[in-house]
């Protein structure tokens, strides 16, 4: 048996590209998901990572939080969560969302507090007001880390939300999760390829993103020749 | 509300699915280490070659766990390896750069006087710079152990989750009690692995008298 075969095999029958279990829908339901547990997650971190990054003070419930949404296996949470509502959106999206948190809060919190003081202070010293400081140096400066922060809360939503097939909910997870069910090896593998390229089309638009905001001055240096 | 309740007895004994979850996870960040500490030394000595190591790790660790264990199961069945195997790269991507940053972090003083004192090679790599480097080291070991306590559990997608076979079971029979057990025991444990880890980092390094962070 090879993977690859069965996963082409797969990939290439026309009949499963149409409908609505069909390659796109599943991929554009996966989408939604993903952003919309990044967007949640970012609502509610990105202002708590300001604010205790800006005030330096709060480090050690944001560090602890991350550490314990680490352990949280998101399987776990998902199958709870819809044992107990029934397969319902808000279900599945509460774990999601859980999971994009932390890694937003964190690296805002560390990005903003460690930006250079002498930044901070020369801002303030041309006159600007603490959320002008804020915005026009903190968050410029910060933007590297932030990012960052964005880009693993995006990556996990998207290894999650695959995840969360496992509870009757779509996204590109389906096809692993009835694969299996069926015992078609074709879909699963196929359903595992898809899934793998679109987390690596998430890791090219956060290159894009960097290229786009990242200041000039912030860039990583090209190494010469 | 019981913490243990009754689970079906062909999933096992606690204490049987306990030890699978941290067999799998522990062997993980084990083989990822020992993987970990001459690729990023390598990285240290050819610094051209960070950068697209850096790449294929962030790459590697942004595939999701479903993903590679099903893709695996051709090769190597429905078993740990299975799971083992995605961990183990997973641990590698947590691990290789903290170590390089590690080491690169220490200050050039210290190395000068390591070698002034007769250190060189591999001698000053075990006895000066790794057990300097062992915070950043650490703190990497940190987060690839509690993630992978976690991460363990998706394998009973495959069959071979260990304690997540209870979120199996919990989902077909309904049983909200088993997924709360199963959750809550598994925090527990990736924070039981975690505190150990502390401890470990305090013992090591008992120069630095504050409380890592």
């Amino acid at each position: 048996m090879n993977v690859l075969t069965d996963a082409w095999g797969w990939l290439t029958t026309s009949a499963n590209w149409h409908g609505s279990d069909g390659i796109p829908t599943r991929f554009v339901e996966h989408f939604e998901y993903s952003v919309e547990a990044v967007l949640i997650g970012a609502l509610i971190a990105f202002p708590l990572g300001l604010l205790t990054g800006h005030t330096k003070r709060g480090g050690l419930v944001v560090t602890s939080l991350a550490n314990v949404a680490r352990a949280l296996p998101t399987l776990g949470l998902v199958v709870l969560l819809v044992v107990v509502m029934g397969v319902k959106f808000r279900a599945v999206m509460i774990p999601l969302v859980a999971l994009t948190v932390p890694p937003i809060l964190l690296n805002t919190y560390e990005g903003v507090r460690n930006v250079d003081p002498q930044l901070t202070d020369a801002a303030k010293g041309m006159g600007l007001r603490p959320w002008q400081v804020l915005w026009r140096a903190e968050v410029p400066a910060a933007l590297p880390l932030i990012l960052t922060g964005f880009q693993f809360a995006a990556v996990n939503a998207v290894a999650n939300t695959a995840i969360a097939a496992y509870s009757s909910f779509g996204g590109l997870g389906r096809f692993i999760i009835d694969g299996l069910a069926t015992t078609e090896y074709g879909e699963v593998a196929g359903g595992a390829v898809l899934i793998v390229i679109a987390a690596i089309l998430n890791l090219l638009f956060f290159i894009l993103l960097r290229r786009i905001f990242i200041s000039p001055g912030l860039q990583p240096k090209k190494l010469a020749g | 509300m019981n913490l243990f309740p009754h689970i079906p007895s062909y999933l096992g004994t606690y204490g049987s699915l306990i030890q699978q979850q941290l067999t799998m996870a522990l062997l993980s960040v084990l083989f990822g280490l020992i993987a970990a500490v001459p690729l990023a030394l390598l990285c240290v000595r050819y610094p051209k070659i960070y950068p697209p190591i850096v790449a294929v790790l962030t790459v590697v660790y942004s595939l999701p766990s479903i993903a590679l264990f099903v893709l695996l199961v051709p090769s190597t069945g429905l078993t740990q390896t299975t799971v083992i195997i995605p961990l183990t790269l997973y641990s590698l991507a947590a691990l290789v750069p903290n170590i390089v940053e590690g080491v690169r972090g220490i200050p050039e003083d210290v190395r000068l006087a390591a070698v002034a004192m007769g250190y060189t090679g591999a001698r000053r790599l075990v006895a000066v710079d790794l057990p300097l480097a062992v915070p950043p080291i650490m703190a990497g070991l940190r987060i690839a152990t509690v993630g992978n306590v976690s991460m363990v559990s998706v394998g009973t997608v495959i069959g071979v989750g260990a304690f997540g076979a209870l979120f199996t079971v919990a989902a077909q029979l309904s049983r909200s009690d088993l997924a709360i057990t199963g959750v809550i025991v598994i925090v527990l444990l990736a924070l039981a692995c975690d505190l150990l880890l502390v401890v470990t980092q305090r013992l090591l390094t008992p120069w630095n008298k504050r409380r890592p962070r």
